[in-house]
């Protein structure tokens, strides 16, 4: 009786209604179902109000076997055109080619993407610096433990001058807009 | 007649600015001429369009702001285990993660945070005790990953401020302290070494010093002169080698100074600032500053703008040029560096129990354990030894001078307040003269001392000592009293002897006595000389003038 109820909603049927779960709700139930196994399903057993609802056997060991959030309207975020000023600045900065307007469009849609950060309210709550949330910096002795592999690293480059490194002399800007050969030139 | 007069209102009005703000103003030298020209104010050609202050010249004011990079000494660099050392053969001293291969990550240097803590404690800031890195990207050959890991948001220290003292006055013989304040002290990369060729148009790249460890210390535009930079750097310079956070040698490139320059009228908004570099000393700081103030001054009245730039100084010409490869204003898309979490600090509070200690920097170990400043230092000697505060700033300003003079005073009987005198003018002249610190000095403490104590006695005269000090320096190995005697150097302690010399003086130069007796005095000293001469400075001259005296009024 009890392993027939269970399989019923192994099979994966939607739960709840429509394409929505109360993702948090189920959150907190997972946690306690964590915690004590056996108390849960007793308890659940017994509570009148999780009859009907459902049992997260779908929760196995810390891993979401099915997904558990939420979808959010897209609602159309405002169309950004990025300027032949803000372009090429980009390129001088980064050195990047756009080639042809496939690429901005390309680099558009990749904000576009990128914007939709702006649906979530954030408000209260502190930025993340890094994903290693908690975890200590890790602090290393002042030993000397590596250094002299100058052949090595040599070998990488193309051109060596006794042990050095040869680079073009200083940096050679990318010419102003008038002075380049670009298709953002045309589009003017 | 006007001209007087002129001045005299010029000067009064310079001192009324002068009291209310107590910054030096600096007016244009030709201005100044063509104000004390007879009879005009404000005539002839002002040149530009400089407002119209008060009596027709409007003095301006510099602001000078210094970003500083000291390099940590530290056996190893910040984020790798590679060596640290000035002069080796080139990228010898480059792992894998200096010279950006992929699959590297940082590992931060436990030394490098201490000693940034330890700077930021002597400068009286606030520690943060959580501070975050970032990466500041720019494309240069010497800089392999294309960025460089730092700390722009939330640096390791804020709000602090050093406390310098300069010579002002027209004999540059009054000190003042000022203070300047301290924005903030990070921890960030150095990048290589780039030789440039221009002969085969290539640059060679040396990683050595990719890597090492890096205080900036970012200051407040508080100064506006040269001379309050050189002075604030040098005290930067003494704290950080009183610490040991910094070898701190300029000719070395330990420590850097950029100095971001402008000018303005006092009362108006700051005008655009052009950053100078490449700076080697202190002295050359002083007069790259002072140059950029007076080009700037000089563009405005002329009518043109200055440009926000960043400019080189060339030390053999004595001026700034406009770096090329920096023109406009850099965009460098500071973004957080993903490889390393935040940096806890902890003092005794905040420490958790069961930490493994090599993991915890604690402030208040460290704040315990900092060594006394040069400033507090300076206070101890004049308060333990009655010298004058300036000669305590001459003697932590030569290193290893402050404990020979201890030495010195420990092993002799004579009054600190005169042995000041023979370190400073003498000991110190010679060492100058002849290029050499204080420890390559062939005269010791010792020697020194014995010498001050026969000057004590009254063995010697004080022209005497100054000869034996002369042979003392060339170093041979006697002590001052063979050289006394060999010499026969030592005062005349025979009473008869001396009056005898004195008399056979006295009888060859009736004249000069015959004038003394007539009243001039100043003859007398001419005897006296004459004595000295005979005895080749071997006559106490207190005592010549006392027996001719006593002889002449006989």
């Amino acid at each position: 009786m009890w392993a027939l109820r269970f399989s019923r909603y192994i099979r994966g049927a939607p739960l709840g209604g429509g394409s929505h779960w109360a993702g948090l709700s189920l959150g907190s139930r997972f946690t306690q179902a964590a915690s004590g196994r056996s108390d849960s399903r007793q308890e659940a057993a017994g509570d009148p109000r999780q009859r009907g609802l459902v049992r997260p056997r779908s929760y196995r060991g810390g891993v979401y076997q099915n997904p558990t959030w939420q979808h959010v309207e897209q609602r159309p975020l405002p169309q950004k055109k990025v300027t032949v000023e803000v372009l090429d600045h980009l390129e001088r900065l980064a050195l990047v080619d756009f080639r042809d307007w496939e690429g901005v469009q390309r680099l558009e849609k990749a904000i576009q993407f990128a914007d939709q950060l702006h649906a979530v309210n954030t408000e209260g709550v502190e930025p993340m610096d890094s994903v290693l949330e908690d975890r200590c910096l890790y602090l290393r002795e002042d030993n000397i433990t590596e250094g002299t592999c100058t052949e090595e690293l040599l070998r990488n480059a193309r051109e060596t001058v006794e042990e050095y490194f040869i680079a073009p002399p200083g940096n050679i800007p990318l010419p102003k807009l008038e002075g380049r050969d670009t298709f953002l030139q045309v589009s003017e | 007649m006007a001209a007087s007069i002129l001045r005299r209102c010029w000067g009064s009005l310079l001192a009324q600015r002068c009291r209310t703000g107590d910054v030096p103003v600096l007016h244009n030298g030709q201005t100044w001429r063509r104000a004390q020209a007879p009879g005009s104010i404000a005539s002839g050609r002002r040149a530009g369009n400089s407002p119209a202050g008060e009596r027709g010249v409007a003095p301006w004011v510099a602001v000078v702001g210094l970003e500083i990079h000291a390099q940590i000494s530290s056996n190893s660099k910040l984020f790798s285990g590679s060596q640290v050392q000035f002069a080796a053969p080139p990228n010898s001293l480059v792992s894998f993660f200096d010279a950006s291969l992929p699959g590297t990550l940082p590992a931060l240097n436990r030394r490098c945070v201490e000693a940034a803590v330890m700077t930021g404690l002597a400068l009286n800031c606030r520690i943060n005790k959580k501070s975050l890195f970032d990466r500041k990207h720019y494309f240069y050959a010497d800089l392999p990953a294309g960025y460089q890991i730092t700390q722009q948001r939330l640096p390791v220290a804020v709000n602090g401020s050093l406390s310098y003292s300069l010579c002002v006055g027209g004999k540059k013989n009054q000190m003042v302290t000022r203070t300047v304040r301290i924005k903030q002290i990070q921890l960030e990369q150095d990048s290589g070494k780039s030789l440039h060729d221009d002969t085969r148009s290539q640059t060679l790249i040396d990683l050595n010093r990719a890597g090492v460890g890096l205080m900036e210390v970012v200051m407040e535009p508080d100064m506006s002169s040269g001379e309050e930079a050189a002075a604030a750097v040098r005290e930067l310079q003494l704290i950080l080698q009183t610490l040991g956070s910094s070898q701190a040698i300029m000719a070395e490139g330990q420590l850097r100074v950029d100095a971001n320059v402008s000018v303005h009228h006092p009362g108006e908004a700051y005008g655009v600032r052009t950053e100078v570099k490449n700076i080697n000393s202190a002295r050359f700081l002083a007069r790259a500053i002072d140059y950029e103030i007076q080009r700037q001054i000089k563009e405005l009245e002329n009518g043109q703008t200055v440009m926000n730039e960043t400019r080189a100084f060339d030390y053999k010409l004595g001026c700034t040029i406009p770096m090329r490869d920096k023109e406009g204003k850099q965009d460098y898309r500071f973004m957080p560096e993903p490889n390393l979490p935040p940096l806890i600090l902890y003092d005794s509070k905040s420490l958790p129990a069961n930490m493994n200690h090599q993991q915890v920097v604690n402030i208040d170990w460290i704040r315990e354990r900092l060594p006394d400043l040069p400033s507090v230092k300076r206070v101890k000697l004049v308060e333990q030894y009655g010298i004058l505060p300036e000669h305590s700033f001459t003697l932590l300003n030569e290193d290893g001078l402050m404990e020979f003079f201890q030495n010195v005073v420990r092993q002799t009987q004579m009054n600190p307040k005169k042995v000041i005198g023979w370190i400073l003018n003498d000991m110190l002249c010679y060492l100058k003269q002849h290029n050499l610190t204080v420890k390559e000095s062939p005269v010791s403490s010792l020697l020194l001392a014995d010498l001050l104590n026969l000057l004590e006695r009254g063995a010697i005269s004080s022209s005497a000592a100054k000869q034996v000090f002369e042979e003392l320096w060339k170093g041979e190995g006697k002590t001052p009293l063979q050289i006394v005697k060999e010499k026969k150097l030592e005062l005349i302690q025979d009473q008869q002897e001396f009056e005898q010399i004195c008399q056979a003086v006295m009888e060859g130069h009736q004249e000069e006595v015959m004038e003394i007796k007539k009243g001039n005095r100043k003859v007398l000293n001419k005897l006296i000389g004459l004595v000295q001469r005979t005895t080749r400075g071997r006559a106490d001259p207190v005592l010549v003038k006392q027996i001719l005296e006593k002889r002449l009024s006989q």
